[in-house]
């Protein structure tokens, strides 16, 4: 049994996988099927300082080889988060990160700041880089000069790990994640999903309320993987690598891209058991390989 | 209720006609309890283009065989792919998902389960669940023309059954909200399951009756137990997961038109 434990930032995970934000709810949906607690960490819901309603139905649209999604961070605030749903998960053995959004800075802040009061909340993880929203959110994170401010100032209001999610809808990724790491970011998380859209031809009309939404599932993998390997060589804090990972292949895809720890995402939805499979599958790898610790395989691909 | 993910063996698969198929599965373990009303996810292998799982409304329980009946209408690759499924293959479900129909308190009652197309698939279990416990349900079924009309027989154990036809082939010819026991007879609640425009007209005539009446929605999802806020439907409570706070709502938790 090969040790699988990784640091990012000031966290110690007991295994590399994590789940991500929006694809878990907060954990606790996932108690009737596994043990949470045996996940490295996992991320919760995507938070705003105020309540959100999202966007209008219909959210989603599958394609081929993943979905469409324009969720737009629905969410019932962070006091909400911190009053009744914080007390039913803190006491999981496992790292509890936030997934925190905003529309201006001060929200980003305020956010933050509420956050920050939770003892068992561990990190942040900062969303510059949701599509579905109007205001805020990607826009932030599409330019290194905004995505240094918001990352600065919540900086100023957060001692514990800050990890800042990216956009993949971006011209160079790693000028983004280097402003970040510059403004003092623990660690970057990427991708999050590629904008697309699908149109229902009889009704010549898009599938998506919001016309664009986000993509996941496999198909993104290979540009996922790319720009976690181009972003990992870039910056000297850890990446959090995501993007269509469906099985422990793709996990070990990632780590040896240059990943310290990965993400699943999307494939909660088809196997709520997947994360279970993937720590197991990495844990034989390793053994069959021989490695005593997954630290030796990440970024170890001969290049 | 805890929610599982299993496989379960395929024990038939009967096309009923050419775009609906019947499948009957079973499992080693005991099935869990499920509640009319409520739904299944199911996994779609062998077929490139489809991704995530497909929700299936419960249509029966044989529990002295251990079975679980799935109603499925041929629609997409991935319900095309299950409708070639045969007899000993594996199927692997997430179960039970959403809510279940109310039970009125008292079985003197008068029940009306209204299902047009597919959407009589949970009408039968939910029926025989009525029976059970001392209702004397009536169905109405909708179809287009004959052959569309579903496991009648199975229907005539639980209830008197109506149906109308588009076409005029069987029963009474015309939508579900035209037949003429919705003039003729008096229900206290209505349970119903179909294409959206005729849920809607069934909304507004029980709305016009004063008579209880629930929907069984089918927004489109990604995950099945609460997780994606994909399907969610704006209700007086704001959007809310069809998959978890439904699939059955009360006519008059929603902002339809009724």
């Amino acid at each position: 049994m090969a040790d699988l434990r990784v640091k990012i930032g000031g966290l110690d995970l007991k295994n590399p996988i994590m789940t991500a934000s929006g694809t878990f709810g907060f954990g606790e949906e996932f108690n009737d099927f596994f043990d949470i607690s045996k996940l490295g960490g996992y991320v919760v819901k995507g938070t705003t300082f105020e309540p959100r309603q999202g966007n209008a139905y219909p959210r989603m649209a599958e394609t081929p080889a993943g979905m469409l999604n324009a969720v737009g961070l629905q969410n019932k605030g962070v006091h909400y988060f911190a009053d009744v749903i914080y007390p039913r998960i803190k006491d999981i053995d496992s790292h509890l990160v936030v997934n925190v959004n905003g529309s201006t800075i001060e929200d980003y802040i305020k956010c933050t700041e509420k956050v920050a009061e939770l003892e068992r909340v561990t990190a942040i993880e900062l969303n510059i880089s949701c599509p579905n929203v109007k205001q805020g959110g990607m826009s932030f994170g599409v330019c290194a000069t905004s995505a240094s401010e918001v990352v600065k100032a919540v900086r100023k209001v957060y001692s514990k790990t800050l990890i800042v999610k990216l956009s993949p809808n971006v011209t160079d990724i790693t000028e983004i994640a280097r402003a970040a790491e510059a403004e003092g970011a623990d660690s970057v998380s990427l991708i999050n999903t590629l904008l697309g859209m699908a149109i229902d031809v009889e009704k010549r009309r898009p599938l998506l309320s919001t016309v664009t939404g986000g993509l996941s599932g496999p198909c993104v993998k290979p540009v996922a993987l790319a720009m976690v390997w181009k972003t990992a060589k870039a910056v000297k804090i850890p990446v959090v690598g995501m993007g269509g990972i469906m099985d422990w292949k793709d996990a070990v895809e990632f780590l040896l891209a240059g990943a310290s720890a990965v993400q699943v995402g999307t494939a909660n939805f088809i196997d709520p058991t997947v994360c279970l499979k993937i720590i197991d599958g990495l844990n034989d790898y390793l053994d069959r390989h021989n490695y005593s610790s997954v630290n030796e395989i990440i970024g170890a691909i001969g290049v | 209720m805890r929610k599982f993910v299993a496989d379960f063996t395929v024990t038939d698969n009967i096309a009923l006609n050419a775009n609906y198929f019947l499948l009957k599965l079973t499992s080693v373990e005991k099935l869990p309890e499920m509640l009319p009303g409520q739904f299944v996810e199911v996994k779609v292998d062998g077929s490139p283009t489809t991704f995530l799982r497909r929700p299936i409304s419960i249509n029966n329980i044989i529990e002295e065989r251990n079975e679980l009946w799935l109603l499925i209408q041929t629609i997409g690759d991935g319900t095309r792919t299950l409708s070639a499924l045969k007899s000993g293959d594996l199927l692997n479900l997430i179960l039970p998902l959403g809510n279940s129909f109310t039970l009125p308190e008292n079985p003197s009652k008068s029940v009306l389960l209204i299902g047009g197309g597919v959407g009589t698939a949970p009408m039968l279990f939910w029926g025989k669940y009525l029976k059970n416990r001392g209702f004397e349900p009536n169905f109405l079924l909708g179809a287009r023309s004959s052959k569309d009309l579903l496991q009648l027989e199975e229907f005539d154990k639980y209830g008197t059954v109506f149906t109308t036809t588009e076409d005029g082939s069987a029963g009474e010819k015309g939508f579900v909200t035209q037949h003429t026991i919705l003039q003729t007879k008096s229900f206290d609640f209505i349970y119903t399951c179909g294409p959206k425009p005729m849920m809607l007209a069934v909304a507004v005539y029980a709305k016009s009756k004063n008579i209880s009446c629930e929907v069984s929605l089918e927004n489109t999802m990604a995950c099945g137990f609460g997780v994606c806020l994909c399907c969610v439907e704006n209700t007086i409570n704001g959007n809310v997961c069809v998959c978890t706070e439904g699939p059955i709502f009360n006519i008059n938790e929603l902002k339809w038109q009724i």
